[in-house]
């Protein structure tokens, strides 16, 4: 057996195994290194610079996420050289970016005057809409760090909202990233990509189209992983997250069975998410999962039980309905026999309805007569 | 599948047929592409369509519609008889090799061209690709289901899966990717003909016998029942008098919906459930409505046979009810006591009386679900099936002849047409075509023709165009694209108002009674 390797992280002394980087060796050890474009199950991008440590024996900070720890390797997480840069770091990204939380003391308005505004105009790029869950905010928050006062809210690329899922703000897009190894190197659907070149950098889809103009099939991958509020979804903008009941769920579209949250708020949902820590889809979803939930607070939905008489429908309680349907269903059984009725049960309902409606089918009405359309 | 989801970056190989997985199960397709992007496996196509996946794909084979079984029995072909099968695994785990081996003896890559159209360099290039595989996986959906031959198309990729040794090894297996989210459970539930819960035979006496003691009733059939294919044609001769519909749609979903309409309006009662009121619930006597999926607790079963927990977030509208509820409630008014408190006390029922489900509990499967068979509490589950010997002993080789598809183009039908889905509906779309993000992305039916075929037809991209088979006529968009073959044209069937089954074949495959949605023959004309 070859030995064991150790590396000391903040004066102790742990193991790891060949190929960990120091990011993996510090998680399994709940040392808690900050990262922005790191994602797990994608390659590193080491272009945030958030997550760098101090190696002894070497001049440079190294990044965390795609650093590889070696034998007796020995780090600081958080040395004071390491949070200065880590402060100069996320000043810079403030200050390019249209991050308006943190630099809230930059304005002349009053806080009350600011919001009232916001609320005026839903278009308004000066509230972002990730306000409380951002990583960047709350990494500025943690190293106390403000912008240094970005003005010009007119940003170089406009926000694009012509599509009816994902709305992208360029303004405050920190270039980690992440959506980019989320959308080819996840889900593989190879829509978007880094594109032009320094000040002008931008995450552009095909040769800078819009997103529905792309290859893009909007499975929204990047959007839960963007950590601002660059990509966020058109309908659940203004969302505020903490005040939200999250319920894990199954999705109820195809046999994949991705697991997903609800996030509910007053009885509706308000979005859905893809559950990161659970097979098979481990927060991956596709536009039907994500998006398409709208049908289940449809005006349309039946709300009573209807009874047709004369070729039209009435409303009935659910005593009239049930009692009608028991005595037809007999009356049919004793005459024509069980044989002569038959049940379609639905690959669209639980376990436990399509249980129920078995055995009710087989004991109660006597026949084997029951089948369900996925042949179709 | 006898295999999992995740299992599929294990593959050397990844043959997939009969399925547009970026469309129909695309979060499964995700790891098909980084199986092949970034791990080592190879991957062959074989669609008549240039589906998204061909852009990924080593191989692809782009056969004639309906020739299913002649390629698959090509590619059995090349492997036996350049020696590249697994003889260890076909002497040790299966029988009756040499009856198939005498059958596919006849198709040799050039007669298979003749059939398929596939080029025989490409048959045997994907044959010794296939076969040369540590682990081959096969995934199928129901482009290999929805035909006349489905049941013989399915047998005959796992005929292709047991020669070369590829079941139950990770990476491997042959695997259906469930099109609607419970169809696996719905099946395991005994929502079929045949079987109670897990797949127990209503012909079994034992089993009968059980089931009678569990829910204190004598008298259960022992006479298989009527599939829904039957049915339908059954209730048109008036020897079907009622039914029970719950959460289905098979007034958009059948094959040939003419006559399903008339079907439907010859009962004496017709009670539908559902949460919509759908095209079939206008045709009912009473209508009882249920709760969705995101209103209820219960249990969905995936695709790779893993229980999952469903969770009630919302309150259902108005007076909607769980629909075990509603059942229950009508069985106690025909005077069988069906009560339970909550989901959970029936999922108890059904672990009793169900083996592969007995292991699994709500506590068990609370972060993480369990893969059946599962047959105690301390057993962790089964992702993989077959590992060291299959249900029924050995593996049982079938010989299975070549049978073109029921329908064939002529002078008046000149085109093939094969039905589908895109990835943003889903099935009839009473779902996904109330979410108007949705709807904007898709929103409307369309035929896709290739531009050899819109030229000779003089059809213009974009212009409204009747397409008519034997059975019907329906209007829908000319879409242009180099994903159609020529002679062949695709429209997907989520549209209610140009219904494609309209236009298709109600002709079953003799076994699974299955119609073949796949293959019809139809023509283009004006639209007046
Ligand atoms: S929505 Fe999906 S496909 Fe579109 S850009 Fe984002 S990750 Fe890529
Ligand atoms: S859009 Fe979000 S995830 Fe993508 S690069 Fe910008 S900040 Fe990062
Ligand atoms: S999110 Fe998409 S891939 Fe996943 S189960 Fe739902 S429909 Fe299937
Ligand atoms: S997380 Fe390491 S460079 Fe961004």
């Amino acid at each position: 057996m070859e030995n064991q390797q150790t590396i000391v992280i903040n004066g102790n002394r742990f193991n790891f195994t060949t190929g960990d980087t120091i990011l993996e060796v510090a998680l399994q050890n709940n040392i808690k290194i900050p990262t922005l474009c790191h994602l797990k199950g994608a390659t590193p991008t080491g272009t945030c610079r958030v997550c760098v440590v101090e190696i002894a024996g070497q001049s440079e900070l190294m990044t965390a996420c795609d650093t590889r720890a070696a034998e007796n390797m020995t780090v600081l997480t958080e040395s004071t050289r390491v949070v200065e840069s880590r402060r100069q770091t996320l000043h810079a990204m403030l200050s390019k970016g249209n991050h308006n939380c943190a630099v809230r003391a930059a304005h002349e308005e009053s806080w009350t005057a600011y919001q009232l505004k916001v609320h005026q105009e839903d278009n308004s790029p000066e509230l972002c809409p990730a306000w409380g869950d951002c990583r960047l905010q709350d990494l500025a928050y943690h190293y106390q760090v403000s912008g240094g006062g970005y003005t010009n809210v007119n940003a170089l690329y406009p926000m694009e909202m012509a599509n009816p899922f994902i709305i992208r703000d360029f303004s405050r897009c920190i270039l980690c990233g992440r959506c980019v190894k989320a959308c080819n190197e996840i889900q593989v659907n190879l829509a978007i990509n880094f594109g032009y070149q320094g000040d002008a950098a931008k995450i552009i889809a095909k040769d800078d189209k819009p997103l529905k103009d792309s290859d893009c099939v909007f499975c929204g991958e990047c959007m839960q992983v963007c950590p601002v509020g660059a990509l966020v979804p058109k309908d659940a903008r203004f969302d505020r997250p903490w005040e939200d009941e999250k319920v894990r769920s199954t999705c109820s579209y195809c046999g994949v069975g991705c697991q997903l949250d609800f996030h509910v708020k007053d009885n509706r949902i308000v979005k859905i998410s893809g559950a990161e820590d659970a097979p098979p889809n481990y927060g991956s979803l596709c536009v039907k999962g994500r998006f398409g939930f709208n049908f289940v607070s449809s005006p349309d939905r039946l709300t009573t039980p209807l009874i047709k008489e004369n070729g039209k429908f009435r409303e009935a309680t659910w005593d009239e309905a049930l009692d009608l349907t028991a005595k037809r269903f007999s009356e049919i059984k004793e005459k024509h026999g069980a044989d002569t009725i038959g049940v379609l049960t639905s690959a669209r309902i639980s376990n436990e309805d399509n249980y129920a409606a078995m055995k009710f089918t087989r004991a109660v009405l006597k026949t084997n007569n029951i089948d369900h359309c996925a042949r179709l | 599948m006898t295999n999992t989801i995740g299992d599929i970056e294990d593959a050397d190989v990844i043959l997939v047929t009969g399925s547009n997985t970026t469309e129909n199960h695309p979060v499964l397709s995700s790891h098909v592409k980084r199986a092949v992007k970034f791990k080592k496996a190879k991957m062959i196509v074989v669609d008549p369509r240039q589906i998204k996946l061909t852009g990924f794909a080593d191989h692809w084979l782009r056969p004639n519609l309906g020739t299913d079984v002649a390629w698959i029995n090509g590619l059995m072909h090349v492997i036996i008889a350049e020696n590249l099968y697994d003889k260890t695994f076909v002497e040790s785990r299966t029988t009756d090799f040499e009856a198939m081996k005498a059958v596919v003896q006849k198709f040799t890559p050039d007669y298979v061209e003749g059939i398929t159209g596939i080029p025989a360099r490409q048959m045997i290039d994907a044959a010794r690709l296939y076969a040369g595989a540590k682990a081959g996986a096969i995934l199928y959906c129901m482009g290999i289901t929805q035909h006349t031959t489905g049941t013989d198309n399915v047998k005959s990729l796992a005929n292709l899966a047991m020669l070369c040794g590829n079941l139950g090894v990770s990476g491997g297996g042959v695997n259906p990717l469930r099109g609607q989210n419970n169809v696996q459970g719905a099946c395991d539930m005994g929502g079929l003909p045949n079987v109670y819960t897990g797949y127990q035979k209503v012909t079994d006496e034992a089993v009968r016998k059980k089931m009678e003691d569990a829910w204190g009733v004598t008298g259960l059939s022992d006479k298989i029942g009527l599939t829904v294919t039957k049915m339908v044609p059954m209730a048109h001769e008036g020897e079907i008098k009622a039914m029970y519909i719950i959460g289905e749609n098979p007034l958009v979903s059948d094959p040939d919906l003419n006559h399903a309409e008339k079907s439907f309006s010859h009962l004496d009662f017709l009670v539908v459930q559902d949460i919509f009121m759908t095209e079939t619930a206008q045709l009912a006597d009473v209508i009882l409505p249920s709760v969705c999926f995101a209103e209820k607790d219960g249990t969905f079963s995936n695709t790779e046979r893993r229980v999952q927990r469903v969770r009630k977030a919302v309150d259902g509208p108005g007076a909607a009810w769980d629909d075990w509820r509603i059942t229950c409630e009508i069985a106690k008014r025909m005077g069988y006591d069906m009560a339970y408190k909550n989901a959970g006390e029936i999922f108890e029922e059904i672990r009793r009386v169900t083996p592969s489900y007995a292991g699994i509990s709500y506590t068990r499967i609370d972060s993480i679900g369990l893969h059946w068979p599962c047959p105690t509490e301390d057993h962790p589950g089964t992702p993989i099936l077959h590992t060291s010997q299959f249900t029924h002993g050995k593996g049982v080789f079938h010989a299975i002849e070549f049978i073109p598809p029921a329908e064939h183009t002529d002078d008046e039908y000149p085109l093939y047409l094969t039905t589908g889905r895109v990835l943003y509906h889903y099935h009839t779309g009473t779902m996904t075509r109330r979410t108007d993000g949705l709807n904007e992305l898709a929103p409307e039916s369309f035929v896709e023709i290739a531009a050899q075929d819109a030229e000779k037809f003089g059809i213009p991209d974009e212009s409204l165009i009747n397409v008519a088979s034997r059975r019907g006529t329906i209007t829908v968009r000319v879409k242009i694209s180099d994903m159609a073959v020529a002679g062949t044209v695709f429209i997907p069937f989520h549209y209610a108002e140009a219904a494609a089954n309209k236009l298709t074949n109600a002709a079953l495959d003799p076994v699974s009674n299955i119609p073949e949605y796949k293959v019809c023959a139809v023509k283009l004309s004006k639209v007046a």
